[in-house]
């Protein structure tokens, strides 16, 4: 399974709240979600995450479970996030939505080609490569299906 | 020997597992999701019907008519398919669920990240997402991967002006806001003894502000004599000699009143050192520390005098409010000049009253200080109940007094 997208580069500890701020959540409307994603971090990032790549420090995702933070990357045009680390329940949502995640530390510059193949456990940026850590059999199977619907929907 | 959370689930350090689990829950704000998705699955009934719960807590009551409406749907979700429900006015579903529904030894799985609340109970809970969720309401099971454990070691007990909430804070900015990723946290030694099970919830609600799975005590006379109280008699779990990945000591004696300076978590300050500070608003309340303990200490600060500026109480349950309401502490809150809200959980992140505005400062016993969490331009200091309610007098933040 391989991506390919533009970086944006972004700090360590990016919490749910800054992805998605909790006044957005009541609703089902995921474009509102899309339009808003980022906004209190740079209101102007939304526009640029289309076919994008996330390149982010450490802990990305902490604090709380809203699931509508992927899904407002996802809904963005966002393609992968790479981290040296997610916060566990970011990560789990985020390959149960189908949204790929590398844990890797790769040095960012805005705009540089990512490409990240995740069967074979590889980044690449400016032609050097870097590991990622391996993603469980499972976790793949669900992002390759799309997400845990499709993949459960498939099962059955 | 294997630690509490491997007992639990079953296995080792580090591999996959399926369960089952015992307790799933949601509240308003994440049930919607979990619903659809739900949906999405093509399922049509929940597989264990006596196991989930959909607890109201985050709009309550209904602010509007799209919450009004997005509750209306999860409601009869809730009747239609015979899941447990709790509707406004019963509680935080953190709160509840400690009220003698999580037991210990379960597997709880909840789609909130303070889950890890009821690992107070030695029971392995923990936060999930709404598809997550979906699946764990269609199957009754969930896959884990069991975390390395890190143990706290806490000797004596808490003196002077120092509570419960400011052992988190200061174990939160020891280990880091992602010191404690993919791991679970376990409270052991013989400080333990002397911690009510308020206390206790309050230390474990903070550790996924360390990123942590879980953080969880091994049940022992306090954990049996409170939920006996509940109609459930208990055994007491023996802490073993496990091989903890990193190990910390907190002498409970030595922890002073802190505060968590925004927009982070793990940084924290002697409250000594913010003293003046001043405060638009001070709320107390959360699943962090609305609990019977902490409105019932906050009253005796606050008795017979008023606060100074606007001090909002949320109540963690109709239970607490009750009790409140029964030994005298709602009427001191009330003299003193504090506003009670229903019980619930919506100023926390900015959702449903007590939000602030621009330039505005709030000092809040709950657990999150993000940047624009209560309010766009507002920040928020996280603090124990003792600051919170010397500080309401006085306007500013105080360090609290050793007598509470």
């Amino acid at each position: 399974m391989k991506i390919e997208g533009h970086a944006v580069c972004l700090p360590a500890d990016i919490d749910t709240d800054q992805i998605i701020a909790g006044r957005y959540l009541r609703t089902k409307d995921r474009s509102i979600w899309k339009r808003h994603v980022f906004e209190d971090l740079d209101p102007d990032l939304a526009e640029r995450l289309e076919g994008a790549v996330i390149v982010a420090g450490k802990n990305f995702g902490c604090g709380s479970s809203r699931e509508q933070a992927p899904v407002a990357l996802k809904e963005a045009g966002v393609r992968a996030i790479v981290a040296p680390s997610f916060a566990r329940i970011f990560f789990r949502n985020a390959i149960n939505i189908g949204l790929p995640l590398a844990e890797a530390e790769i040095p960012c510059s805005d705009g540089d080609m990512v490409e990240i193949d995740l069967t074979a456990g590889l980044i690449t940026v400016s032609g050097i490569s870097r590991d990622i850590r391996p993603l469980s059999p499972r976790m793949l199977q669900m992002l390759a299906a799309g997400g845990l619907v499709s993949h459960w929907r498939q099962k059955r | 020997m294997p630690t509490l959370s491997e007992r639990i689930l079953t296995g080792g350090e580090g591999e996959y597992v399926d369960r089952e689990v015992d307790r799933a829950y949601v509240h308003d704000g994440t049930g919607v999701l979990t619903y659809e998705t739900f949906r999405a699955l093509g399922v049509t009934e929940v597989s264990h019907p006596s196991r989930a719960y959909v607890l109201f807590d985050h709009i309550v009551p209904a602010n509007n008519s799209t919450t009004a409406d997005l509750q209306h749907e999860l409601r009869n979700f809730a009747s239609s398919s015979r899941l447990q429900f709790s509707d406004i006015g019963g509680g935080i579903c953190h709160q509840l669920m400690g009220e003698g529904i999580a037991l210990p030894g379960e597997i709880i799985a909840g789609a909130d990240s303070h889950t890890c609340t009821l690992g107070a109970f030695g029971a392995f809970a923990t936060g999930v997402g709404a598809t997550d969720m979906a699946a764990i309401f269609a199957s009754g099971m969930t896959w884990f991967r069991i975390p390395a454990t890190i143990g706290l070691f806490l000797s004596g007990s808490l003196s002077g002006g120092a509570e419960a909430k400011d052992l988190a804070l200061t174990y939160v900015a020891r280990l880091g806001m992602d010191g404690a990723t993919y791991h679970a946290l376990e409270f052991i030694g013989d400080g333990v003894s002397s911690l009510s099970m308020d206390s206790r919830m309050t230390i474990c609600n903070l550790s996924v502000e360390t990123g942590a799975k879980t953080g969880m005590f091994y049940t022992d006379e306090v954990t049996r004599a409170y939920l006996q109280s509940y109609g459930h008699e208990t055994a007491v779990q023996d802490p073993p000699d496990c091989a903890y990945s990193q190990e910390y000591t907190f002498d409970l004696k030595a922890i002073e009143p802190v505060i968590a300076v925004p927009p982070r978590v793990d940084t924290v300050r002697p409250v000594a050192e913010m003293a003046g500070i001043p405060l638009d608003q001070v709320f107390v309340g959360t699943c962090t520390n609305g609990r019977y303990e902490d409105l019932s200490r906050f009253a005796t600060i606050v008795r017979g005098k008023k606060v100074k500026i606007r001090t909002i109480i949320g109540p963690a349950s109709r239970n607490v409010l009750r009790k409140a309401a029964e030994t005298g502490v709602l009427s001191d809150l009330i003299t003193a000049g504090c506003t009670v809200l229903p019980p619930g959980c919506g100023p926390c992140l900015g959702a449903h009253m007590g939000v602030i505005g621009e330039g505005e400062v709030c000092l809040s016993t709950s657990n999150r200080n993000f940047r624009n969490r209560m309010g766009v331009g507002g920040e928020i200091y996280l603090s124990s109940v003792a600051t919170a309610a010397a500080s309401a007098l006085k306007g500013e933040i105080v360090v609290p007094g050793g007598v509470v």
